[in-house]
């Protein structure tokens, strides 16, 4: 759903820029002054100790919050204000820390809604469920099919999400995101509270989203060890202000990574 | 003694004895069931998507039908008025969206509950100022609707049955059905039931919330409109119609507040235990039965089964 305008960004170009951001919630600053870019294709993972402002930095992304200076440039569109519906319409898809499904849902419908801005068929065809909105609803039904196959979760299709265990929520989720088929996709502690195996899977469909659908990620995450091993890229946050920026290895010698991390001697 | 044998025997004495009277009183409380379940289906589609309890789906019913008759009796043709009415409800679902609760979200609960208190009133005194406070008669003859009645021989005795009853029952159960696969089959029903799990989520999936609080007011509005019709031609269409939207509350505990079957079977039960309640057990304590028992019956599910007989049981992972 690329705007016939928008220029076309190939592997390796910056897909979004964030520059000179700053957030703050009354005296609070969230965030403080913080650039960085994400290039087409890439795995960009945002790191940083409890409160560095990670998760206030990927809302400010996807729209949930507005940016109190600076600018955010997403396929060379600067914008000031960006409401969420907006964002999600424009390529961006994204998961939440602490699991934001539709409960009472089944998984079938819940990554079905994640193609929601795929169909568009208009609210008069929907009522009667007739014609053209029929058969949308099949050819949307065989993509999400190849999700439910692709994230191995075809044994829980028609259980309500709410009764399913953590892992398989997050699971789900990523699902519903990747249904959305977005050009960068934001996953905000994706393997949280998971055991190790299921860190594993969550890393195999991570990279294969990456590999297999050129999909650009920006990801958050805790487990230093998986944020080394996916991730091209690290900016590493810390009290709302970027302290590296840099390839994985590079960051984990920076002396302020050290410091933020391990605490420095006094 | 003599109370007990009243209470616990005469009344099924006279049930068996006089069957034809009782398949009466069963049909007409499923009558006034039906119409429970449709007021009630109102409140339900508006608490399920934005979990607002929307005191003015009562007052809705009565502007749906007074703007519906107002428009024939200054000279539209029925059929006009009708459509014309529904653009009024759309109109309406629209300016609500807009100038109540856009700007109340993110508020508690409660906030947005009084502000339909607020929406009722202006409703009424919209209404008055416009069409008048007199009681007016539904256009029914121009609606093709079914008028007069058919006495059935049945079980030994005549059951007399209002063709507009019949109608009312047909057709509040053909709204119900397309409205049911609405919800579960199409892309704006799961659209609208994410709203009302999670915004956030719905939001992330670019789903527009002021859309979907559109259409859902909308349908709501489209439900008032058929509920007021249908009576409105059983009796008239006044500002008392309202209060009889109150008997949804009880429907609503009953039967969940965020089930449509359960708004269905909630509005049957309370309109059949009415009807029987009065005609049965009223005389015993001299009648009045039917104003106050389905409120009775919601303070027992309040006690003992909080989330009704459908309601979803909130399902926590500890």
């Amino acid at each position: 759903m690329r705007a016939p305008d928008s220029p076309i960004i190939t592997k390796g170009d910056v897909l979004l820029a964030v520059d000179n951001v700053s957030l703050s919630f009354g005296g609070v600053k969230a965030l403080t002054d913080v650039s960085f870019d994400i290039r087409k294709g890439e795995i960009r993972a945002i790191i940083g100790p409890n409160g560095a402002g990670k998760t206030s930095m990927l809302n400010c992304i996807n729209g949930f919050y507005h940016p109190t200076e600076g600018r955010i440039t997403f396929k060379g569109e600067t914008r000031q204000r960006m409401r969420p519906h907006v964002a999600a319409r424009g390529g961006i898809a994204r998961t939440f820390q602490n699991v934001a499904l539709f409960k009472g849902m089944t998984t079938l419908d819940n990554i079905m809604a994640g193609r929601s801005l795929k169909m568009r068929r208009g609210f008069f065809w929907q009522v009667l469920r007739h014609g053209p909105a029929l058969e949308e609803e099949i050819s949307q039904r065989r993509v999400v099919e190849d999700i439910i196959d692709f994230l191995e979760i075809q044994a829980i299709r028609k259980v309500p999400v709410g009764k399913l265990a953590y892992g398989l929520q997050k699971r789900v989720e990523l699902g519903r995101a990747l249904a959305m088929q977005p050009e960068l996709l934001l996953l905000d502690e994706p393997m949280a509270g998971m055991n190790l195996e299921e860190k594993e899977d969550m890393s195999r469909f991570i990279l294969d989203v990456n590999q297999q659908f050129g999909t650009t990620i920006a990801l958050i995450e805790h487990d230093m060890g998986v944020v080394m091993d996916l991730s091209d890229r690290v900016v590493v946050l810390e009290y709302g202000r970027k302290i590296a920026d840099g390839k994985p290895d590079e960051v984990k010698r920076d002396e302020r990574v050290i410091a933020a991390y391990l605490g420095v001697p006094h | 003694m003599d109370i007990l044998y009243k209470i616990f025997l005469e009344p099924f004495a006279l049930m068996a004895s006089a069957p034809d009277l009782l398949l009466q009183t069963l049909w007409e409380g499923l009558v006034s069931g039906v119409l429970y379940a449709l007021i009630a289906l109102g409140f339900v589609l508006i608490f399920k998507a934005s979990g607002v309890f929307n005191f003015a789906q009562g007052i809705m019913v009565v502007f749906a039908a007074l703007t519906l008759v107002g428009l024939h009796e200054k000279g539209v043709p029925a059929f006009l008025a009708l459509i014309l009415t529904i653009g009024v409800m759309f109109v309406l679902a629209f300016a609500v969206e807009r100038i109540v609760l856009k700007p109340l979200v993110n508020q508690p609960d409660i906030i947005l509950f009084m502000a339909t208190f607020g929406l009722t009133y202006f409703l009424i005194g919209f209404g008055e100022l416009i069409f008048g406070g007199n009681p007016k008669q539904m256009i029914s003859r121009e609606l093709f609707l079914p008028q007069g009645s058919t006495d059935l021989q049945l079980l030994g005795g005549l059951v007399r049955v209002q063709h507009i009853d019949i109608a009312a029952a047909v057709i509040a159960s053909l709204m119900i059905a397309a409205l049911a696969v609405f919800f579960s089959k199409t892309r704006i029903g799961r659209a609208l039931r994410a709203v009302a799990d999670s915004h956030k989520a719905a939001l992330s999936v670019g789903i527009s919330l002021d859309q979907i609080w559109v259409i859902v007011w909308f349908t709501a509005g489209i439900v008032a409109l058929v509920t007021g019709i249908m009576w409105g031609a059983r009796s008239d269409v006044s500002f008392a119609l309202q209060i009889i939207a109150l008997k949804a509350l009880p429907v609503l505990i009953l039967g969940g507040f965020t089930s449509i079957p359960g708004a269905i079977v909630g509005g049957l039960i309370i309109g059949v235990g009415e009807k029987i309640g009065e005609f049965y057990w009223g005389p015993l304590i001299g009648g009045g039965i039917e104003t106050w028992l389905a409120y009775m019956i919601a303070l027992l599910f309040l006690l003992y089964r909080p989330q009704g007989l459908f309601g979803e049981k909130i399902i926590e992972r500890v």
